[in-house]
């Protein structure tokens, strides 16, 4: 059935757009058929298929990374930007951007080309995490870690508006529109490498299944279950970091994805069985964020909107839905 | 201890009842002395092979209360299954003994979130079983419980440990249900520490010392604490 939905919201997805192609059409070139307007057919193959695609991959990507984050943490309201995930992927971003060109403006444009983006967020999320990690490891207190998660979201804002003060204007201007989050800018290649992240990121999601599910008795039952945590808990947060980094670098800082879709398909398949919520969490996300983005871009209308203003204004009243309704999380 | 036997860790709070579990179980390093499993030591085993010679149940909270009763008790079967851990015939077996004997088949597919203290402490019990070790560790298995359940949870850790061979340690607070309950009793009192059967201890006045003399005293023909007036 999620798979249908899959086809379905990436169908519609395809379809609407600035230019407007009927939803028939858009069905034909997808199974290759001749149809009326070839126009047609290249925007979809050259910038709509790309863009669902991207859709696909960040919001599968994002909503594994909080999955695997909650469980680690044990703690329902981790995601990728609570704890502080994101911000050390904009860090990154912001110091390549930014900082290369204070450094040595010549350099600027060799260094702040996607692949070093993408590394440097990468980087900066997994320095974070680590962090994060080390510290979770001496404050047990799950509320203490989110707000020291927002605490680094505070350092990386300082830096970043220090950056951006004596930055020139052109490169504040490609970091801000960075970190408003965009489907649309990625080519083949890009995407290819993106889902090569994922797929890796995947991999090592797959792999940590048992531990991840010995995790929701907690740390000492794993242990006593067989469980090498330390060894567990690298392989978790490098799966995290791969996931939330590489799509933060190509994508921006994308919200809300990866703290609500698990909260939302534990709800929906009842279960907290890792076999069954990882693939699970990889459609409802896809899902989630094509519509999203179908949303984003103003059906018919030129105009397109911040993706992550989207994720924001639907991820946001999920949650607080989802609170009221079952008065905690669960988790 | 022997195979087969069920035996309580008695003592004033903070005295390290906890810790002597913990350490048994391998989740801290061993402040002084040796713990030998078939006379090899603890730190010998690998955290997998320690999996199948000691289960735990422990004080702490379940992290995820949306699992089943079912899903907890099957987590259990993890230091036998393979990487992702699917579940061969005689898991499945194992899993649905456990359920069989702490009466929980009924409540297979209950999420624990629903379930009550004694209910819980019944599905950690199982998972223990589940896991098929020689050798199952409690660490206060009957706080947060009224007496009836009290009762109930020794006297299934009773049957366990005689009728399939179990060796059983546990922390406990009841030392009159242990002094009916228990094959042999470990007292700490920070001095000598002693082990040994239950009227034995009584015999020799082990109990007289074990608390501040102030507000209780034991009386050995009751086998009882009474308040002192």
């Amino acid at each position: 059935m999620l798979l249908v939905a899959v086809v379905i919201s990436t169908l519609a997805n395809v379809s609407l757009g600035s230019v407007n192609i009927p939803f028939k059409e858009t069905v034909k070139v997808f199974l290759s058929q001749s149809v009326q307007n070839e126009t047609w057919e290249y925007i979809i193959w050259n910038y709509r298929i790309p863009k669902t695609i991207t859709a696909l991959l960040v919001g599968g990507g994002l909503a594994l990374s909080g999955l695997l984050m909650q469980t680690l943490f044990q703690n329902p309201l981790a995601g990728p930007f609570v704890l502080g995930v994101s911000s050390g992927a904009s860090l990154g971003v912001a110091l390549l951007i930014m900082g290369s060109s204070l450094i040595s403006g010549l350099f600027m444009f060799d260094l702040a080309n996607d692949y070093s983006l993408a590394i440097m967020a990468s980087v900066g999320s997994f320095l974070v995490l680590m962090i994060v990690m080390l510290i979770a490891a001496r404050v047990k207190d799950t509320m203490a870690l989110l707000i020291i998660g927002l605490m680094f979201g505070s350092i990386t804002a300082a830096v970043v508006s220090i950056l951006s003060y004596f930055t020139k204007a052109e490169n504040l201007q490609q970091y801000i529109y960075w970190s408003f989050g965009s489907l649309g800018n990625l080519d083949g290649k890009q995407i290819a490498l993106l889902m090569l992240f994922i797929l890796f990121g995947l991999v090592l999601s797959i792999i940590a299944i048992k531990p991840l599910n010995a995790f929701l008795l907690g740390e000492n039952y794993a242990q006593s279950m067989g469980v090498n945590i330390k060894k567990s808990r690298y392989l978790i947060i490098i799966a995290t970091g791969l996931l939330a980094g590489s799509i933060t670098a190509f994508a921006g800082p994308i919200a809300f994805i990866g703290l609500a879709v698990p909260h939302l398909t534990r709800q929906v398949f009842k279960t907290s069985d890792h076999k069954i919520l990882i693939p699970a969490v990889l459609l409802v996300g896809a899902i989630l964020m094509v519509l999203c983005d179908t949303v984003a871009q103003l059906p018919t209308s030129v105009n397109v909107l911040p993706i992550n203003a989207i994720t924001s204004i639907i991820g946001a009243p999920v949650v607080i839905w989802l609170l009221v309704k079952k008065r905690k999380m669960i988790f | 201890m022997q195979s087969g036997e069920l035996a309580a860790i008695i003592g004033v709070n903070g005295i390290g009842k906890s810790t002597l579990i913990r350490t048994l179980a391998n989740m801290q390093a061993s402040l002084k002395g040796q713990i030998l499993i078939n006379s090899k030591p603890l730190t010998a085993y690998k955290t997998a092979i320690l999996a199948k010679e000691i289960s735990v149940v422990l004080t702490n909270a379940l992290v995820s209360k949306n699992l089943s009763v079912q899903e907890v008790v099957t987590l259990g079967r993890q230091p036998y299954s393979n990487w992702i851990g699917s579940l061969k015939k005689e898991d499945k077996q194992k899993v649905n003994k456990a359920l069989d004997m702490l009466d929980l088949q009924k409540l297979a597919k209950t999420p624990c979130y629903e379930l009550s203290d004694g209910q819980l402490q019944r599905v950690m019990i199982a998972r223990a079983l589940a896991q098929d070790t020689s050798i199952i560790l409690l660490d206060e298995p009957t706080s947060h419980l009224d007496l009836y359940h009290k009762v109930q949870i020794l006297k299934l850790l009773k049957s366990i440990a005689h009728d399939i061979q179990k060796t059983i340690l546990f922390t406990s607070h009841e030392i009159e249900l242990a002094l009916q309950l228990c094959d042999k009793m470990l007292l700490l009192n920070n001095n000598e520490n002693p082990f040994g059967k239950p009227d034995e201890l009584v015999a020799h006045q082990a109990f007289e010392n074990l608390f501040p003399k102030d507000t209780i005293v034991f009386d050995t023909s009751t086998g009882a604490y009474r308040i002192k007036k």
